[in-house]
């Protein structure tokens, strides 16, 4: 993966922080578009954000672990959500996300994979409740009425996927370059 | 308790605002809240979160009241109003304290019986206070572990309550910020940065977090083991030396009141506890006073640099070197009494006594935590052996002398052993705010006026305001000083207005010429290993330090005769090589955070990449050799002094020379050179000083050549 700290990279990490503001009032939007730029916060960036908005690195971590939608781990090339909104939960959304968690192959209490293929999260309401369950792909493909079976096969293409294309082209933690995004989006639209 | 305040009922026309605790008309007098009132009206209402002198909270529901028209209210946030009708003690609070402290119960590691904080915890003594007689919720699952990574702090995770004090005292109070609370619902915890140990991170180890937790989740890290071992090794000389605030605060322990003098009665419980000698740090620190005086005078002399920051609190020496690596040209050279002390036993008085040095076991009694991370730094190790082979607070001193069964309060008292158990009313006041600066401007009084230099009271420095400023006139009419000189001086402690005070004196707000620091409230009266006590028992060890100076034949470190003695037969000069040697120091930028430098830039990182995304960028690893790594650093030295542009520089020029293949470009965390602008590591080579405005050129210099030439390979392992 880019090192978060490779020169060309930081200089992004630069412009965002500069975009911003440098203040501290700016934290949270910075930390948006660094977990945009970078699928999740590594360490080094964090502590260069505190050190830009003059906070301490604590104050920064103690953000970035509290609301949900930041990560501090990497996250694997495909993001799969699970909806667990109350339409999919009554719909069996807890079947589909053990299917999915077990298909992955993720070990109890981890959310992304060691080779960093998948990462799995259970989400609130995607606003798809009509299609309930729901999983989403990198927050682009969207999948309804899964079940059990479906979503194990849906994880067995992607896998294949990951084998037959080994650069990431999308939403994977080290996919950084803009053809990467392009590719995402046409795959996300023949999916849909 | 009782009640010293007059407390008469509102008779009319008077304008005093009155409210009714639990029945009883209680006036209201610029109390913050509910709870503060009270608190004069002798009720204690329970609390966890709620500390004077920090921000309030609000978090722990411990203090809830009943206040009539309102309902419950928590009393740390409720301004007092006239007339308010406040009740602490109905069934409903009663009810739901217990609920509360049960909760916090439920989620804590409730090992009371080999905890450290054992007697002293305050989640116990509400528990007991309130007859918690079970806890209905389930025990915790799972265990985190115990962060022993600091050299002079544990924290247990398994015993933190969330009351957040900690965290307030250190940003607040301290202005660092090391511990904060972090992830979210049942996951939230207080932790270092990253969740990494308290030793890796900005830490200062003053210890004031571990004045204010309330459990055992914040505790000294304990060396009484090697103390005991030591007085049990019959080859071994134990040496104790017990610092000027020690001796105001030991008694507490044992039911004296704060600034009692204790000293006597602690030498003879150390010695029955079978501890050889016993001298006095007050010792060293006249020999402090003595080398910072002329350090100063020869600053003032040669033209600087000024002003002279003392160097006396390892807390405040760390926070320099964190935070203000420009200023670490500005701390005093000299030792602490502490280190000084050190250096003087074991090579000074050990051969004296015909002992090997490291048969000498010194043990330092320190009101201080931060004292501990000093004693084991690298500088004061010669040899293998440290100058200091171990530290221990006075709480820790008070549990040794505990276990032993020792009633201090009837032991008769013992002096000090000689030649180094004595020290000059000026040494002694070393144990508190201003103490040291006093010290220093009596110093040089009897060196402008000699013989007949007059009894100095320095008051201006004196007490726990938060910063004090005086001017002294050095104009001694003799010739001798230098004369109608003044000399501006300036006293802070606590950290936060430390940094606020050094930012002032960058940006030229305030010009001084001596600054005192000292990291703990009050000084080191109010240290981190001290009995836990409020503002006033800090004023009042204070107190009892000039209590004790008042008394002291000896006014100033001149008069000392032991002083003298040592330069005689041992230092020669001040300023000798030798003094140089044992009593000076050196000071070095120190990188805040641990494990965050340079992980960019790692060969495997770099061919890891090189089948990414931006494969072409690293296409490097397909030319012979390796790519030359480059790092700029964008620590806090370096960042404020523009590294992000040097990067950008950089970055600008690797395209116009097409060397982007030849060049593995990375921003990298502090490489502890921060007082010398922004530094660039190019290869193996640290370049210091780069700025903005010399990147370009540092780069043709440095970096064109080397990568467009044979690529060099340090013999490192290909990616
Ligand atoms: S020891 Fe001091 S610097 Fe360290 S966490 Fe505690 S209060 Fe903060
Ligand atoms: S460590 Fe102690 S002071 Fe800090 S939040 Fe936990 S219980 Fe409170
Ligand atoms: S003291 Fe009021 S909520 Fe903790
Ligand atoms: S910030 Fe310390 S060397 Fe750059």
């Amino acid at each position: 993966m880019v090192p978060a700290f490779e020169g060309r990279r930081f200089e992004k990490l630069n412009d965002i922080i500069e975009r911003n503001g440098r203040t501290p009032s700016s934290l949270i939007p910075i930390l948006q578009e660094v977990q945009e730029e970078y699928r999740y916060l590594p360490e080094e960036v964090l502590t260069y954000v505190a050190t830009a908005l003059g906070l301490p690195p604590s104050a920064v971590f103690g953000v970035a672990t509290f609301y949900a939608q930041f990560s501090t781990e990497p996250k694997g090339r495909f993001v799969i959500k699970v909806c667990d909104g109350t339409a999919c939960h009554v719909r069996g959304a807890d079947t589909v996300h053990f299917a999915v968690r077990r298909a992955a192959g993720l070990e109890p209490g981890r959310k992304t994979t060691d080779d960093l293929t998948f990462t799995v999260e259970q989400v609130n309401c995607v606003g798809a409740c009509s299609m309930a369950p729901v999983v989403t792909v990198n927050d682009r493909r969207v999948y309804g009425d899964m079940t059990q079976k479906e979503a194990a096969a849906l994880v067995e293409r992607l896998r294949k996927e990951a084998e037959e294309e080994p650069v990431p082209t999308e939403g994977a933690g080290d996919g950084v370059g803009t053809a990467g995004e392009r590719a995402a989006d046409g795959a996300g639209g023949a999916a849909g | 308790m009782a009640v010293d305040i007059k407390m008469t009922p509102p008779s009319a026309g008077e304008d005093k605002a009155w409210m009714t605790i639990d029945g009883r008309q209680v006036p209201v007098e610029g109390e913050r809240n509910i709870l503060e009132v009270a608190r004069k009206a002798g009720i204690d209402i329970p609390n966890f979160c709620y500390h004077s002198e920090l921000s309030v909270y609000g978090a722990c529901r411990l203090c809830l009241v009943e206040v009539e028209g309102r309902g419950v209210v928590a009393s740390c946030s409720t301004a007092p109003e006239a007339g308010m009708v406040v009740h602490t003690n109905t069934q409903r609070i009663r009810r739901l304290r217990r609920l509360t402290l049960e909760l916090i119960l439920a989620d804590h590691d409730r090992e009371c019986t080999t905890c450290v904080k054992s007697g002293a915890c305050r989640l116990q003594e509400l528990a007991n206070r309130f007859g918690l007689d079970r806890v209905r919720f389930g025990e915790r699952d799972g265990r985190e572990p115990v962060d022993t990574s600091s050299p002079s702090l544990v924290r247990d995770p398994n015993k933190c309550i969330l009351c957040g004090d900690c965290v307030r005292m250190c940003s607040e109070v301290q202005g660092i910020g090391a511990i904060e609370f972090a992830y979210r619902g049942s996951e939230t915890a207080v932790v270092p940065a990253f969740d990494k140990g308290l030793g890796d991170v900005d830490c200062v180890n003053c210890g004031q977090c571990v004045q204010v937790c309330p459990t055992g989740a914040l505790t000294v890290r304990s060396e009484t083991e090697r103390v005991w071992e030591a007085i049990h090794d019959p080859d071994t000389t134990v040496v104790v030396q017990m610092a000027p605030a020690v001796r105001v605060a030991l008694g507490e322990a044992f039911g004296l009141d704060p600034g009692t003098q204790a000293a006597g009665k602690v030498v003879a419980a150390l010695k029955s506890l079978g501890v050889d000698r016993v001298f006095d740090t007050t010792f060293a620190a006249d020999l402090t006073a003595w080398e910072e005086t002329h350090e100063f005078l020869r600053r003032r002399k040669e033209g600087g640099p000024l002003p002279l920051f003392t160097s006396c609190c390892p807390a405040w020496v760390r926070y320099c070197e964190q935070y203000h690596a420009d200023l670490l040209k500005n701390l005093s050279t000299c030792r602490s009494p502490q280190q000084m002390m050190g250096s003087v036993l074991k090579r000074y008085w050990a051969p004296r006594q015909g002992l090997e040095p490291d048969r000498v076991f010194v043990v330092s009694l320190m009101p201080c935590t931060a004292k501990k991370f000093e004693a084991a730094r690298p500088e004061f190790v010669r040899e293998g052996c440290p100058d200091v082979d171990c530290v221990i607070t006075t709480g820790e001193a008070a549990a040794m002398i505990r276990e032993a069964g020792i009633d201090l309060e009837s032991i008769p008292e013992e002096p000090f052993d000689n030649p180094l158990g004595m020290g000059s009313g000026a040494a002694v006041i070393f144990g508190t705010t201003g103490g040291v600066a006093e010290a220093v401007v009596r110093t040089v009084a009897g060196i402008v006026h000699g013989q007949d230099a007059p009894r100095v009271d320095f008051t201006p420095v004196r007490g726990h305001r938060g910063l004090k400023e005086a001017t002294v006139d050095l104009s001694g009419g003799d010739g001798k000083g230098e004369s109608g000189d003044r000399v501006r001086v300036a006293v802070v402690h606590g950290l936060a207005r430390a940094g606020e005070l050094v930012r002032a004196v960058k940006e030229g707000r305030v010009d001084y010429d001596l600054v005192e620091v000292m990291a703990c409230p009050g000084g080191c009266v109010g240290g981190g290993g001290q009995p836990v006590g409020p503002g006033e028992t800090r004023a009042a060890r204070s107190r009892g330090l000039y209590r004790i100076d008042r008394r002291s034949q000896l006014h100033r470190p001149q008069d000392n005769p032991h002083i003298a003695r040592l330069y005689r037969e041992w230092l020669g000069e001040v300023g000798s090589h030798m003094a140089h040697e044992a009593l000076h120091t050196r000071y070095h930028p120190h990188r805040r955070i641990e494990g965050v430098r340079a992980t960019a830039s790692t060969p495997a990182a770099a061919g890891a990449a090189a089948a990414g995304a931006e494969g072409d960028a690293f296409a490097a690893a397909k030319v012979p050799g390796e790519p030359l790594e480059v790092s700029v650093c964008v620590g806090t030295g370096c960042y404020l002094r523009g590294s992000h542009h040097v990067l950008r520089v950089f970055n600008r020029l690797l395209d116009e020379r097409g060397l982007r293949d030849r060049v593995n470009l990375s921003a990298t965390f502090c490489l502890e050179k921060c007082d010398r602008g922004v530094s660039v590591k190019v290869g193996d080579r640290l370049i210091t000083g780069v700025g903005p405005d010399t990147a370009a050129e540092v780069f043709e210099r440095e970096v064109s050549g080397r990568a467009a030439g044979p690529v060099e390979t340090p013999g490192r392992r290909q990616g």
